[in-house]
C-alpha cells in the first residue's frame, strides 16, 4: 500500500517526496495492479484462442478427448469446412437473417426514436417504460414468451386466426417450416434489440439544436428531407456504431436460436453459426472442425468491429 | 474530422427567406389541427407501448391462469381472481418431474456473485493503473481490452470447454464463474476505467495538500465518489452472468449443476405437450431479478454511446 502512495504521488507532485532514482525504473506498481486482469484474460481468453488455432490444425476427435495423441492435419480442417456445402449454408442464413434483422431493427428503431421526439412528456415515458420492458428480458425468457404465443397447438396466433378466419389453425406448426421459425427469431431478436437502438438515436436526435432543425423547416424542408439533410448527418457516427454492433449482436445470436429448435424446429435447417460450432464440436465432438469454424468466425467478428474499435479509440482520445 | 463533414452537410445554414414571416404565422393558429396531430402520435404512442409491453404481460398472463385456460380453444386475457392460480409456479419450483428449482437458483446466485466480486475488484484495481499512472503499454492494453471484447464466446465455447475439463472443472461453480469473469471483466475494466477517469485528480491533490496521504485521498477522496460507477458495473456483470446460456449449456452438464438458464430451458424440451403454464412461470423467475437490476442501471447503457458522438 505504501509503495502504491509513492508511486502515485511521484506524477503530479514530485515536491515531497524527492524520488530522483525511480525515474528509469520498470513502472511496477501499475503492471502489479494490471496483474490479476493479465492473468485471468490470458489464461481465459489468450489461451482459448491459441489453443483453438492449434485444435484448427489438428484431427481432433472424441478420441483425442480421451487420451489418444492428436495428429497435425495442416489446413485439412479448413478445406473440409470450406468445401462443406453444409457450413457455406449455415454462414449465407446466418447473413440473411443478420441483414435482415439489423435493417429492421435499425429502421423500426429509429423511427420510434422519431415519435419520440415529437411526444409530449407522458406519452414518451409510455413508450420508454414499454421499450424498457422488453429490453431488460433475458433472452431465453423472451424466446420461451414468443414460443408461446405461435405455440402449435393453443398458442395465441392460432387462436386468433381461427378466430379470425374461420379455418382452424390449431395444430399448425410456425416452427416447422424453416421461413417460419426465421420469422419468430427475427420478432425474438428485433423486439428485444430496438430499445436499445430507440434509446439512443433519440439520445442522439435531441442533441441536435432546435434551431437548426426550426431553420430548415422554415426553408420549407419536408419531414423526410428534414430527417435525410439535417438529422441524419448530425448523428451519422452513432447510426455506423448502432450498425456496427447490431451486425456483431445478430451474427452470433445463439440462445434464441437453440432455445427454439427446442421448441419445435428443424435443427439440420435453422442452424445459425454459434449454434453450428456448438452442434460441431459438442454434439458431435468433432473439436477439430470446429475450432476451424470457430476461426473463422472471430475472425469475421474482429473485421466487422475494425470500424467500432477504431472509432471508440479516437473518440477516447487513447 | 468526421464531425467536420457533418458539419458541412448541413442545409441548415442557408441564408433565412422572407417566407419565413407567414410561416411564423402558422404557429399562432394551429391549435385545433395540432390537437387531431398530437392525439395521432399518442395513438401510436399507445400502439408502440402495447407492442413492446404485450409479450410481457402474455407471459404474466398465463403463468396466473390453470391449465384448463390455457390450453384450451378460448383465449383467456386476464385471470379473472374466479380462475387465478399459483399452481404454475407451485409446479415449475416443486414439481418431482423437473430438474430442482433450488439448486439451479444456488448455481446462478453463487456464479453470479462470485463472478461479481471478483471482476469488481479486479476491474477496479486494473482501472486505477490505467487512469492514475502513466506507463509504456498503458495505450495497447486498453486497446487490447476494447478487441478482448470483440470476440463472440460462442466461438470459444469449444477450446473452453476442452481448458476448463483438462482442469477437471467441468460441473463446478469455480470453472463457470472463471468463465464469466474471463468474459465479463474487459467490459468491467472499460466502464469503471470511464469512471475512475471522471473523478479529476485535482481533488486528490487538494486532499493531499491538506495534509492526507496520497493513498488516503484516494480512499477517502476517489472512492467515495466511485460508488455509482461500481454499483452501475457490478449489475452489468450480474445481468451477464445472470441472463448467459452458451456458457453454462458448455460447462455445466449434469442436472444439478444447472443454472436457472438451464433449468428453463428444461422447461422447452421435455414432452411434445408443453406445460406453457409451468413454463410462463418458470420465465418469470429467471426474469424478475434481471429485470430489477435492469432497470437500476438502464440509463447508463445507451448514455456512454452518445456522449461526444454528437457534437455540433
Amino acid at each position: 500500500m505504501s509503495s502504491l502512495a509513492t508511486e502515485a504521488a511521484a506524477p503530479p507532485a514530485p515536491a515531497p517526496t524527492p524520488p530522483r532514482p525511480r525515474r528509469r525504473r520498470f513502472p511496477t506498481v501499475p503492471w502489479l495492479l494490471l496483474s490479476a486482469s493479465i492473468l485471468i484474460l490470458g489464461v481465459l481468453t489468450g489461451y482459448p484462442v491459441v489453443r483453438m488455432l492449434i485444435m484448427s490444425f489438428q484431427e481432433y476427435e472424441r478420441a483425442q478427448v480421451m487420451g489418444m495423441p492428436a495428429d497435425w492435419v495442416g489446413l485439412d480442417n479448413y478445406v473440409a469446412v470450406l468445401t462443406d456445402s453444409g457450413f457455406w449454408a449455415v454462414l449465407g442464413r446466418s447473413i440473411v437473417f443478420m441483414v435482415v434483422a439489423v435493417t429492421l431493427t435499425m429502421v423500426l428503431g429509429t423511427l420510434i426514436a422519431l415519435l419520440m421526439m415529437r411526444l409530449g412528456k407522458k406519452m414518451r415515458l409510455l413508450v420508454a417504460v414499454g421499450l424498457l420492458l422488453a429490453w431488460s428480458m433475458p433472452p431465453l425468457s423472451s424466446t420461451t414468451i414468443w414460443g408461446w404465443i405461435f405455440d402449435t397447438e393453443y398458442g395465441l396466433v392460432n387462436n386468433l386466426l381461427t378466430r379470425v378466419t374461420g379455418d382452424r389453425w390449431f395444430g399448425h406448426s410456425w416452427l416447422l417450416d424453416p421461413l417460419g421459425f426465421f420469422t419468430i427469431l427475427t420478432f425474438i431478436i428485433v423486439w428485444g434489440a430496438i430499445p436499445f437502438v430507440a434509446f439512443t438515436m433519440y439520445a442522439g436526435l435531441s442533441q441536435i439544436p432546435g434551431e437548426v432543425l426550426e431553420a430548415a423547416q422554415l426553408d420549407g424542408a419536408g419531414a423526410f428531407a428534414r430527417f435525410r439533410l439535417v438529422m441524419l448527418p448530425y448523428v451519422r457516427t452513432i447510426v455506423t456504431v448502432l450498425i456496427v454492433l447490431s451486425m456483431i449482436w445478430d451474427l452470433k445470436v445463439f440462445p434464441q436460436v437453440y432455445a427454439l429448435q427446442d421448441i419445435g424446429g428443424d435443427r439440420e435447417k435453422t442452424n445459425t453459426i454459434g449454434v453450428y460450432i456448438y452442434q460441431m464440436g459438442m454434439g458431435q465432438g468433432h473439436f477439430g472442425t470446429a475450432s476451424a469454424i470457430a476461426f473463422v468466425f472471430v475472425a469475421i467478428m474482429l473485421l466487422l468491429s475494425v470500424y467500432y474499435v477504431r472509432r471508440t479509440i479516437k473518440e477516447e482520445e487513447l | 474530422m468526421n464531425r467536420a463533414r457533418t458539419a458541412d452537410l448541413e442545409p441548415a445554414a442557408p441564408p433565412r427567406r422572407p417566407e419565413a414571416v407567414p410561416t411564423a404565422g402558422t404557429k399562432i393558429r394551429r391549435s385545433p389541427a395540432r390537437r387531431v396531430k398530437e392525439a395521432g402520435w399518442g395513438l401510436v404512442a399507445i400502439l408502440v407501448f402495447a407492442v413492446f409491453v404485450f409479450p410481457v404481460y402474455w407471459m404474466l398472463n398465463t403463468s396466473f391462469l390453470p391449465n384448463n385456460r390455457i390450453r384450451g380453444e378460448e383465449i383467456s386475457f386476464f385471470p379473472t381472481p374466479d380462475v387465478f392460480t399459483l399452481d404454475n409456479y407451485r409446479s415449475a419450483m416443486f414439481s418431482e418431474e423437473r430438474a430442482p428449482f433450488g439448486p439451479a437458483v444456488l448455481n446462478s446466485i453463487s456464479a453470479t456473485f462470485i463472478t461479481l466480486v471478483v471482476c469488481l475488484v479486479i476491474g477496479f484495481v486494473a482501472s486505477i493503473a490505467l487512469t492514475r499512472f502513466t506507463f509504456k503499454g498503458r495505450r495497447t492494453f486498453i486497446i487490447l481490452i476494447l478487441v478482448i471484447q470483440m470476440i463472440p464466446g460462442e466461438a470459444m465455447i469449444i477450446s473452453l470447454y476442452r481448458i476448463i475439463d483438462g482442469w477437471a472443472l467441468i460441473n463446478t461453480i469455480i470453472g463457470l464463474s472463471l468463465v464469466y469473469v474471463a468474459g465479463v471483466l474487459p467490459f468491467t475494466i472499460w466502464t469503471l476505467r470511464g469512471f475512475v477517469a471522471g473523478v479529476p485528480k485535482e481533488l486528490e491533490e487538494a486532499a493531499m495538500v491538506d495534509g492526507c496521504s496520497p493513498a488516503g485521498a484516494f480512499w477517502r477522496v476517489t472512492f467515495p465518489l466511485l460508488a455509482p460507477g461500481l454499483v452501475a458495473t457490478g449489475i452489468f456483470a450480474f445481468i451477464n452472468a445472470w441472463n448467459d446460456f452458451v456458457l453454462a449449456l458448455v460447462i455445466m452438464q449434469r442436472p444439478d449443476t444447472m443454472t436457472l438458464t438451464l433449468w428453463l430451458r428444461t422447461f422447452l424440451m421435455v414432452t411434445q405437450a408443453t406445460n406453457w403454464g409451468a413454463v410462463m412461470a418458470a420465465a418469470v423467475l429467471v426474469a424478475i431479478p434481471a429485470v430489477i437490476f435492469f432497470l437500476i442501471v438502464q440509463g447508463r447503457m445507451s448514455g456512454g454511446l452518445v456522449a461526444g458522438a454528437v457534437k455540433g
